[in-house]
């Protein structure tokens, strides 16, 4: 195990090596730079703005001076934000994506993982039908179609929860489940479908055969398995949950690192832009590696090599 | 079972930390501030959201009269100008900063050489650029600041000597570049200086906090000098630059106040009617460039006939809607003793002659060209609307063009168009500011227009001390960039479109510049926090409560 996680780490150094040069390279051949505006600025105080950033070396000088930083855990300053540093505003903005992320993850594992097994246990009759047509309803409807309708509903119709914002419990509840209703729905046809496959086993048959009552059939012995589908969903699903979290943030006006990452790309404040790049790649990278030993704890029959 | 109270505890965890409410008590006044500021640093702002916090924080020689938009006594009691209209000898009233510190004239001569010094590269240090030897300086020509055209004579009086009369200096003094910063906390903390946990300010209010991408709260100042006339205890600015959100931000009752940020255009035609959506006279105009040195826009006929084929009325009737009033003029109409150039009506018969006269009678062999504007809804239905004036009245095609925001900066500055959007806000209250952007060498020109007569013309306004005669010579200038050489094509003047209730708040009236006065807001019902009345007719509400007063008056 300790083998397979070192290989694992040390094969992810040239990946992020190859991200960075990557967006460096995007992110500069794109026409405009960041202290373009709509007044123009003197030649001389945009030369000295440039030599400030940097921006007048070669290149190549700009990567490694960047890499270097980086290296040093430093991503540099913003360019956009003076006086600030991205690791500033990713150290505040990031809590706060991640813990809607976190909440609209085990939104979508607590409603979709019931909603897919009780499915299964009743496969083909009403309550399947139902439930399922339900997921379908939520992997169909885009995150800017269901949030404003949860605002409507809830804010202005019901006037039970706030409209936006961010720092209490209650304006984290429609942005997370704008997020994780989502992949709730996608949870719930997963483990439906892992559900189905595991039902027919004949350890379950045995299982049964031996009188052991059907909630501990399902929980104890079926779950185990029926989860697996789920768990290898878990590195898209967040993904995806990282990057539906810019439209959310925009919906609800939270301060989170994805409205960041978008105007980074709109204003090219280049080390705001790879940073974030950098950051979202390490974190899926990592959950990728945590499910695929996730998934050899919970299946004896899977090993690492 | 363990795993069930794991995932319970991790959730509540989660849902009580990250970035979970050290929210001060609330705020008595909730605004819309826009996106988040690049800088609240006085010298270096340049947008409106920063400039909303810096000239709450800070005040200059003058400020701002709330209505009118007048210079007013600030930082500077009273002031005198020599009879040549080049010296201003300014006497400062006994103030201090928040922290106690006696603010004197040096404060005002370091403020203003830090912006003019060129290695802090300050955007706006050419608003400085009346004053004698500051465009020098900043360019690097000359290198001692002692040849400056400001000195601190002692320590309430600064003289300030500038190359030539200008006739709206004092206006320039409350503008966010020439703000006074606190010399002992600059030189402390450097870039970190206007953190909340280490700025001192000497405006009506003290920043209280600062989070990122979220608010500003402000808290008022007891050490200001006018205090007493300072009605609010606390406000506080949001930080959203999403439309929608902001609409549902004050329509929840969240803010207390928006201004267009928060009015997405469709919204406009059923809010029109609501008595809390005022609209007032905003200083900026929305016009399309030419690029003249490109053909057929070279010759002046061919522009000519472009702008007279044009029905502008159809533009603010049925897509912009919400009362925006079709331009006459490049300069927006409210300048004191200013009265702008006069464009002609439509006149398609006029038109056509024109460009037949051009050599494309009918349209006929007129080249294929473009109309470029930056990626934005309601600049495309614009946009449409004109492609398909031009197409009826004069039988020419145009292509329309459009780019995202940075990439339209830089196609436009490369003059690589043919028409462009473009629009212009006023930094203050003068015709100046929209005449001389399209002198030769300045870069916010982008028509290539560049005529010596027109520089001299516009430099000799700048010198010209009476009043009268200069206001003439700067008419003559925008009669010459419309009806004698048509290098641009005014559409309308934008509006104010502002969110407030006039029953919660008193002294929220928009001036031209839309500026937000923190000191000249009075709490009436004050702020409730609930949401808004779904049918909130004009008919309805008695007739808002009379100014407030302005602080000092």
């Amino acid at each position: 195990m300790i083998d397979y996680l070192i290989r694992r780490l040390l094969s992810t150094v040239p990946l992020l090596f190859v991200i960075l040069l990557a967006s460096f390279a995007f992110m500069r051949s794109a026409p405009g730079g960041p202290f373009d505006n709509e007044r123009k600025l003197p030649p001389q105080i945009e030369a000295n703005l440039r030599a400030k950033y940097h921006l007048d070396e070669p290149l190549l000088r700009q990567f490694g001076r960047y890499l270097g930083g980086v290296m040093h855990g430093d991503l540099g300053p913003s360019f956009k934000y003076q006086g600030r540093s991205v690791n500033e505003i990713i150290a505040q903005s990031l809590p706060v994506s991640l813990t809607l992320g976190v909440l609209a993850l085990f939104m979508a594992l607590l409603l979709g993982v019931p909603i897919g097994i009780v499915g299964a246990l009743h496969h083909n009759h009403f309550k399947d039908y139902a439930l399922m047509s339900v997921a379908l309803f939520g992997i169909c409807v885009p995150n800017f179609v269901l949030g404003p309708i949860l605002i409507i509903l809830f804010s202005f119709g019901l006037g039970l929860l706030p409209a936006g914002g961010w720092g209490s419990p209650l304006q984290i509840l429609l942005p997370a489940v704008t997020l994780g209703a989502i992949r709730a729905a996608y949870v719930a046809r997963l483990a439906r479908a892992g559900m189905l496959e595991v039902i027919r086993q004949d350890f379950i048959r045995t299982a049964r055969a031996k009188g052991l009552s059907e909630r501990v059939v399902v929980m104890k012995h079926a779950l185990r398995l029926a989860i697996l589908p789920v768990l290898s969903y878990l590195g898209p699903a967040t993904a995806s949950i990282l990057v539906g979290s810019v439209v959310v943030e925009r919906i609800f006006n939270i301060p989170g690192l994805g409205s960041f990452f978008v105007n980074s790309a709109i204003n090219r404040d280049y080390t705001m832009a790879m940073g974030t790049v950098l950051l979202y790649s390490v974190l899926l990278i990592t959950l990728n590696l945590v499910v695929d030993v996730l998934y050899a704890v919970v299946d004896p029959r899977v090993e690492l090599k | 079972m363990i795993r069930r109270h794991l995932l319970g505890a991790v959730f509540a965890l989660l849902v009580f930390s990250g970035g979970c409410g050290d929210d001060a008590p609330g705020a008595q006044f909730v605004f819309l501030l826009g996106a988040e500021p690049e800088t609240i640093d006085p010298g270096q702002v340049t947008g409106q959201p920063g400039g909303r916090v810096a000239s709450n924080l800070f005040e200059g020689l003058t400020y701002r009269h709330p209505v009118d938009l007048s210079p007013q006594p600030g930082m500077a009691e009273r002031w005198d100008l020599s009879p040549d209209g080049r010296t201003y000898t300014f006497h400062l009233r006994r103030a201090e900063w928040s922290d106690g510190t006696p603010l004197t004239a040096d404060d005002f001569v370091y403020a203003w050489e830090r912006v003019l010094n060129p290695a802090n590269a300050a955007k706006y240090a050419n608003m400085l650029f009346p004053v004698r030897n500051a465009r020098e300086y900043n360019n690097g020509e000359i290198t001692d600041p002692s040849l400056l055209g400001f000195r601190a004579a002692d320590d309430s009086t600064l003289v300030v000597t500038l190359h030539s009369p200008c006739a709206y200096f004092l206006d320039l003094c409350n503008f966010f570049t020439l703000l006074p910063v606190p010399p002992h906390v600059v030189e402390k903390y450097g870039d970190a200086w206007t953190r909340p946990e280490h700025i001192v300010s000497n405006g009506a209010f003290t920043l209280a906090s600062w989070k990122l991408s979220r608010s500003f709260v402000f808290r008022k100042n007891p050490r200001y000098w006018n205090a007493a006339a300072v009605a609010l205890e606390s406000a506080e600015g949001l930080s959203t630059d999403n439309i929608n959100a902001s609409f549902n931000l004050y329509m929840s009752g969240v803010l207390d106040w928006t201004d267009s940020g928060a009015v997405p255009q469709f919204v406009v035609p059923e809010i029109k009617k609501r008595a809390d959506f005022h609209v007032a006279p905003y200083f900026c105009t929305y016009f399309y460039r030419f690029n003249v040195t490109r053909p057929p826009y070279d010759d002046v006929r061919v522009r000519k006939a472009l702008f007279l084929a044009m029905n502008r009325h159809d533009i603010v009737d049925y897509v912009t809607k919400a009362g925006q009033e079709v331009a006459h003029s490049l300069v927006p109409p409210g300048i004191p003793g200013y009265t702008e150039a006069h464009l002609p009506d439509q006149d398609v018969a006029e038109a056509r002659r024109l460009l037949a006269e051009a050599g494309y009678p009918d349209g006929k062999g007129f080249p294929r060209t473009e109309l470029l504007f930056n990626t934005s809804e309601s600049h495309k239905n614009i946009a449409e609307v004109i492609q398909q004036q031009w197409k009826k009245n004069l039988g020419i095609d145009v292509v329309l063009v459009n780019q995202e925001w940075k990439v339209f900066l830089a196609t436009t500055q490369a003059l690589d168009f043919w028409v462009a959007r473009g629009s212009w806000i006023g930094d203050y209250l003068d015709p100046n500011t929209f005449l001389d952007m399209w002198q030769s060498d300045n870069g916010n020109n982008r028509t290539g227009f560049s005529d010596p007569d027109y520089d001299a013309l516009v430099d000799r306004a700048a010198r010209t001390v009476d009043p009268a005669e200069r206001m003439a010579l700067l008419h003559e200038a925008e009669d010459w960039v419309l009806n004698r050489e048509m290098i641009i094509l005014p559409v309308y003047y934008y509006v104010v479109q502002n969110l407030y209730d006039d029953r919660d708040f008193a002294g929220l009236t928009p001036n031209l510049l839309n500026t937000v006065d923190l000191k000249a807001v009075r709490p009436l019902r004050g702020h409730r926090g609930r949401p808004r009345e779904k049918h909130f007719d004009r008919a309805a509400i008695p007739a808002p409560a009379p100014p407030a007063t302005v602080a000092g008056e």
